[in-house]
């Protein structure tokens, strides 16, 4: 009979794997023990609590907020059902707002894409240019039988989407050119590099913002005007420029002097050198920084609603500006948590992989 | 034959090269001077642009406006601030509020986040996982949103004071921000300072000692203990004796508003909050990462020496931890100070909150936004030229 308590666990298959792990892994010492219990039951109570905030006690169908303030209902999913389009598309025009979401749609597709290392190709780059311009037509309109839509009517996700999709693209070349310029042998262009990439890397990027809404207009000739969504393009192609400058330069820095050296011995010129032996080599290391930058640029496209842009965070908050819905405003940011955090963690985790397949060669 | 190509191609070039457009020196110099150019003629260009359009739109220019009356009060100040104050006395509760800000986060952050870090390494399989959940929740929002997330908390979802919530005795947390107690004053708490700077004094006096005890006789001091008793026993034996007078003022509510303690306001308390939050789950994989990079051979190897546990620490483990730790702790740090210029999105008045106003007020757009530019560009670089001086010092040396 003593044999068969002996046993480590009876019954079926998983649970005779799982019990030695849970010993194991969390019940291994007292002091562990009772760091399981201690944080497994704040799990519990918060998971539980949510659910029942969130599930169990949620209103999920109602024409204003009155039906959610009856004691004890918990989240009022009524509010996203009935905003989720104007948190979405902002003002563009209600009909025509399949428009902006086929751009988005299409931008979000293109951008997984470009993620894929075996497209990596020239095709992918005429995709792109091929995207920005049937993204122009859907949200300019104006031709092919679509209504024009004037630029300012241009919110929401798909807003944030081309802000921060043409600031990457209009900013790393620019990157590029100011870490080649702070790593150059010619002083003035050096001085000029090193200055611009330090000021725009030591403010804050509320003033680059301010710079372009409040300051940018008194440097124009009088009655010359640029758009302010432009504007703030201008700002946020700038500020994510000089970061990724020093990503490049950083990429720059570990490139072997050799291979600078045996550029030199074949008598290339300086942009051959650079167009065909440093720049493939130096940008490959500091792919997964890149991609951080990425991230880090589609969160701070947010910062835009302070100048009043309507992108996705501004229109949530003119969504919840709404008397008939007052005060629910842990609902709306859940709702655009969500959508931030499914796309940051999404490139976050690409990032990582990107990094183990990047490094594989190396690690011999 | 087969040279000849070559040759020719080589010969094609050298001849080329002997143009005076393909000597690199002067296309060096021809670029430079083309760059002078172009940023001295857009310079000239713009400032003539704007000073057109300042005179057109009637927009004085200068710093004039600085001694001029700001009129515009603000909710929250270190020190005395009336509207009727001039625009410098408002930058200047700007940027202690700034200041205020910055240095709470640091230090909250610092902690929270060197907890998670440690928490992540942590053998407890449910521990470090959820470690890992704040750290990958937390970053992959924008701080923007987590602030409004925050903010709406306190200011739209949280009761007002006579419901507050109450997780703490003597904290209260409602819609009129964060009441906790602080340690009322008594005439006996010099003595505890005097107590604290005598224990310094001496850890400093006994830690010479024990250095130069250790070098002639090889007997080691253990000063940590040491020092630590002397730092927080002699304080505390001074209170036990001077009667131990101590008293916390308490917040309690008085009619409709708390009274008593200090408090945070609601704007203060939720940029606090977000900040740290968010900091943290970025310090943490610091933290984390710096431990990981210490090579266990390194503790092994100290350990053959006959180095014990502490000793390990603390000469072996940590400078080498700290190595790599420090430098993008720095950046961590002036990435929370410029994040607390979102203060402006919550209406917390820090130093852009402020420079916002009086641009709204004058219309001097270049004067306020100059003025942010210059204070964090002060203290971006002069951190920066620490943290130069510091890796210079650190560097791995003579390999």
């Amino acid at each position: 009979m003593a044999t068969t308590t002996m046993l480590p666990a009876a019954g079926p298959n998983w649970v005779r794997r799982f019990v030695p792990w849970i010993r194991a892994n969390l019940f291994n010492s007292v002091g562990n023990s009772i760091i399981t219990v201690v944080v497994g039951g704040l799990v519990l109570w918060l998971v539980s609590a949510l659910v029942k905030w969130g599930i169990i006690d949620a209103v999920w169908v109602a024409p204003n907020m009155r039906a959610c303030q009856a004691e004890g209902t918990g989240a009022c999913w009524a509010f996203v059902a009935e905003k989720w389009r104007f948190i979405l598309f902002g003002r563009f025009p209600y009909d025509s707002q399949w428009r902006p979401a086929l751009v988005t749609v299409l931008l979000f597709v293109l951008t997984g894409a470009s993620f894929v290392p075996k497209l990596w190709r020239r095709e992918t780059a005429y995709a792109w240019l091929a995207a920005i311009l049937v993204s122009a037509i859907l949200m300019y309109g104006g031709v092919l039988g679509l209504d024009y839509v004037p630029s300012d009517l241009w919110s929401g996700l798909p807003l944030t989407l081309i802000l921060s999709l043409l600031s990457m693209i209009l900013g790393f070349p620019l990157a590029v050119l100011l870490a080649l310029g702070r790593r150059s042998n010619l002083p003035i262009i050096k001085i000029f590099c090193t200055a611009s990439i330090e000021i725009m890397r030591g403010v804050p990027l509320i003033t680059v913002l301010f710079m372009a809404s409040l300051m940018l207009p008194l440097f124009l000739p009088p009655g010359f005007t640029v758009d302010k969504q432009l504007r703030a393009l201008i700002a946020i192609t700038l500020f994510l420029a000089a970061y990724q400058a020093e990503d490049v330069r950083a990429g720059l820095m570990a490139l072997p002097k050799g291979q600078f050296e045996a550029a030199d011995a074949l008598g290339l010129s300086y942009w051959r050198k650079t167009k065909s032996i440093v720049l493939p080599q130096a940008i490959t290391i500091v792919i997964p920084p890149l991609v951080g930058n990425l991230i880090g640029n589609f969160k701070n496209t947010s910062l835009v609603s302070i100048i009043s842009l309507l992108d996705l965070m501004q229109t949530t908050q003119v969504a919840l500006i709404d008397p008939n819905w007052r005060g629910l405003t842990s609902e709306a940011y859940l709702f655009l948590g969500v959508i931030y955090f499914a796309a940051c963690f999404a490139m976050s985790r690409y990032s990582q992989w990107l990094e183990r397949r990047l490094n594989k060669g190396k690690r011999r | 034959m087969a040279v000849s190509s070559i040759a020719d191609k080589g010969s094609t070039t050298r001849s080329s090269d002997s143009r005076i457009w393909n000597n690199p020196t002067v296309r060096g110099v021809f670029w430079q001077i083309a760059l002078i150019v172009a940023v001295v003629g857009s310079i000239y260009y713009l400032a003539h642009n704007a000073f057109e359009n300042l005179e057109r739109q009637h927009i004085a220019s200068g710093f004039g406006f600085l001694d001029r009356e700001a009129g515009f009060d603000i909710s929250e100040k270190l020190v005395q601030y009336e509207p009727s104050d001039t625009y410098r006395d408002a930058f200047v509760v700007g940027l202690l509020n700034t200041f205020e800000v910055a240095g709470l986060g640091v230090v909250l952050a610092t902690i929270l986040g060197t907890l998670i870090g440690i928490a992540r390494l942590s053998k407890n399989w449910l521990l470090s996982r959820m470690a890992q959940t704040y750290v990958e929740l937390w970053r992959n929002l924008p701080l923007l949103l987590q602030l409004f997330f925050w903010y709406a908390l306190l200011h739209v979802t949280a009761p007002g004071p006579r419901d507050a919530w109450h997780p703490l005795p003597g904290v209260f947390i409602s819609n009129r921000g964060l009441m906790f107690p602080t340690p009322e004053a008594n005439p006996t708490h010099k003595f505890m300072w005097i107590a604290f700077f005598v224990g310094i004094i001496a850890t400093i006096a006994l830690d010479w000692w024990g250095r130069k005890r250790q070098e002639t006789t090889g007997k080691p001091f253990p000063i940590v203990g040491a020092g630590l008793g002397l730092i927080i026993g002699l304080p505390l034996i001074v209170f036990l004796a001077t009667g131990a007078h101590m008293k916390l003022d308490l917040p309690s509510l008085q009619g409709f508003n708390f009274a008593g303690g200090a408090s945070f306001s609601p704007e203060l308390t939720a940029l606090l909050i977000g900040l740290v939050v968010y900091t943290a789950s970025y310090i943490a994989e610091i933290v984390r990462s710096g431990i990981l990079a210490v090579n266990l051979g390194q503790s092994e190897a100290a350990g053959a020496l006959g180095l014990r546990g502490g000793l390990i620490l603390r000469l072996i483990v940590l400078p080498q931890a700290l190595r790599i730790i420090i430098p993008p702790m720095t950046s961590q740090y002036l990435n929370l100070t410029k994040n607390s210029t979102l203060a402006v999105a919550i209406g917390f008045p820090d130093l852009v909150f402020v420079a916002n106003t009086q641009m709204n007020q004058t219309g001097q757009a270049i004067e306020g936004i100059g003025i942010i530019m210059a204070t964090y560009l002060a203290i971006s670089l002069s951190i920066s030229l620490l943290m130069n001086i510091y890796n210079a010092r650190i560097a791995l040396k003579g390999r």
